[in-house]
């Protein structure tokens, strides 16, 4: 094994020699002067081949475009899988028309606007914090971002039992507090609400994560000067970290929206859209139709999901980066 | 002073928030069923580590352990998959300017922003034979995953100097060499940052095996999670410690990991 591996190893050292050798010239430079290596350069064929794409182009072209581009056409039919219909914009008008679908459309918006939201403020905040010097601060940012990455059905079971009106955790506590908890995922005004909060709780970790890269990156300079100008702590905060620490605040934004948007799972798990339709998301409403086979409605549904998505996530994205431009 | 009250409440308020719904997990996962009827944050009674464990892992015809199994090969082969892929694009991307950089530019950026249609990918799925498929799946996983692995890669190539390249080819070495002996060895870091990060992910993925590989005996580890709720009862002792059991590879992952998911996850705070 140390045979093959030294190979390579010994010409990338040869490598960095030739760079930093300020001596020698240049290879490609040496080449023109010598007159019979241009001609050689032309059959050479670049180190970097086009077919290089190719694989990553054949899955990627055929499991994701390919889909794509037909849910263009599929949402416009009844569709079996074997056979299709044309019935023009029959699936758009049944899935504007219908109230349960409808709900989901709004739900969509909702739960991705409040999710993010509330990923953005408290994951400055949390991150504002974290890098402060508190004691604890690695356990706290553990604890913090460990729920990332864990299963989303398990945290949503979890919650789903921590949340029961009744004998739930959640309940019972605030019961002790005197406080009469709602029926979190049992009232229809509450569940979509609740599951965001989960949603919230097990994401906002990331959140946080990617605000300290950006507040760890804003230059030590800065808060001297302003402690020197005797600034306070919320004046740092306004005018150092908030502007500075946009790049992040762009990035949780664009993350958190398309995450929400498109978010399936915790929902599934938690209320299945329940009570009723009162938190039906689009995806979950795509799954429902798909079970219930209706391809060309749930095929529709995408359509609709793929337009808010680019509607939202496209002039935001122009908006947010422009603006950084300016500054 | 004030800086210790605060670190105080912190890790107060953290315990209540984050800590106390992993340790509801471990407690119910403990208990024997009559107590874990209505789990609630009492001391298990017996405690019944063992006999959960194998009860959990025996449920259906040890579907757990087959589920693992399904889990490891859907992960492994498709994160091996968006690695070599992923980097090959990000290679010449980065390297070769063309005028297909701005396609394959936006077409890396849709692949991040559009959610994927269900049904027309079953339907291409079914056409080429795939469809309730391990292989499908596995190239599934490997489509929806390439865009961010791309982008990772393509910011870490761009730190490599292009000399290295050059002296390479020098040597006689063709693309493939080029690439494979040269190049790709160098990107042990961030390839690192792309397997973490990608198997967390794929490995905690319900939706598409959900949709693209249903039936029992395909199982996945998230599908295990509905074995032990029926319509009228829930054995939660069992629920809970099948959650537990599931939330030991990330756990591993982010204890041996944690720098290089940190830097895959904040790849973008900072060049915005």
């Amino acid at each position: 094994m140390v045979p093959r591996t030294a190979g390579p190893r010994v010409r990338v050292e040869e490598a960095l020699a030739i760079m930093t050798t300020t001596t020698r010239p240049h290879p490609t430079e040496a080449g023109k002067h010598t007159g019979a290596e241009p001609r050689r350069r032309t059959t050479v064929k670049s180190p970097y081949p086009y077919w290089f794409y190719l694989p990553a182009a054949l899955v990627y072209g055929t499991l994701f475009l390919v889909p794509t581009f037909a849910s263009f056409y599929f949402s416009l039919t009844r569709w079996t899988l074997f056979d299709h219909e044309f019935i023009g914009l029959d699936n758009f008008r049944q899935f504007f028309d219908e109230p349960a679908l409808v709900k989901g459309f709004t739900n969509t918006i909702v739960y991705a606007v409040v999710t993010s939201g509330l990923k953005v403020v408290l994951g400055l905040l949390l991150a504002v914090l974290l890098t402060s010097r508190i004691p604890a601060r690695g356990y706290l940012r553990s604890v913090v971002f460990f729920p990332v990455l864990v299963s989303t059905i398990g945290v949503g079971i979890t919650f789903t039992v921590l949340m029961n009106p009744e004998h739930g955790l959640i309940n019972q506590s605030l019961g002790v507090l005197g406080v009469d908890g709602p029926g979190w995922l049992t009232d229809p005004k509450w569940a979509l609400l609740s599951v965001a909060l989960v949603d919230v709780w097990k994401g906002v970790g990331l959140a946080t994560l990617i605000y300290i890269a950006g507040i760890v990156s804003i230059p030590q300079e800065y808060f001297e000067a302003a402690s020197v100008d005797g600034a306070s702590a919320f004046g740092r905060f306004r005018h150092i970290v908030l502007p500075l620490a946009r790049p992040a605040t762009v990035t949780v934004i664009i993350l958190s929206l398309i995450g929400g948007l498109r978010s399936f799972d915790l929902i599934w798990a938690m209320t299945r859209g329940g009570p009723g339709f009162t938190s039906d998301v689009i995806a979950s409403v795509i799954y429902k139709q798909y079970q219930a086979g209706f391809y060309g409605l749930s095929t529709a549904g995408n359509v609709v999901l793929f337009l808010v998505v680019t509607a939202v996530i496209v002039p935001l994205f122009w908006f947010l980066n422009r603006k950084e431009v300016e500054q | 002073m004030r800086r210790h009250l605060t670190g105080l409440a912190a890790i107060l308020v953290s315990g209540v928030v984050f800590v106390v719904p992993f340790a509801f997990i471990a407690v119910n996962a403990l208990k024997d069923r009559q107590q874990s009827a209505l789990p609630d944050f009492s001391w298990p009674a017996h405690f019944r580590l063992v006999d959960n464990f194998v009860e959990v892992v025996k449920a259906r015809d040890y579907m757990l352990i087959i589920a693992f199994i399904n889990s490891t090969i859907l992960t492994v082969a498709s994160v091996t998959g968006m690695v070599v892929l992923a980097a090959m694009v990000a290679f010449v991307l980065q390297r070769r300017a063309s005028r297909w950089n701005g396609v394959i530019n936006f077409l890396v950026l849709s692949g991040l922003i559009i959610p994927p249609a269900v049904v027309p990918t079953i339907w291409v799925l079914q056409r080429l034979g795939l469809f309730k498929t391990m292989p499908g799946l596995i190239l599934i996983e490997i489509a929806f995953g390439l865009s961010f692995s791309i982008l990772l890669f393509r910011a870490f190539i761009s730190t490599i100097p292009r000399e290295l390249d050059e002296a390479a080819v020098l040597d006689g070495a063709g693309p493939l060499r080029l690439f494979f002996r040269v190049v790709l060895p160098l990107l042990r870091p961030v390839a690192i940052t792309v397997v973490v990060v990608q198997s967390v992910a794929v490995f905690n993925d319900f939706t598409n095996p959900l949709y693209f590989l249903p039936g029992d005996q395909n199982a996945t580890v998230q599908l295990t999670l509905y074995n032990f709720s029926s319509q009228f009862t829930t054995q939660y002792n069992l629920l809970f410690m099948d959650v537990l059991l599931i939330t030991v590879p990330p756990l591993l992952m982010f204890m041996f990991f944690n720098r290089q998911i940190v830097a895959g996850m904040t790849s973008g705070a900072i060049k915005g």
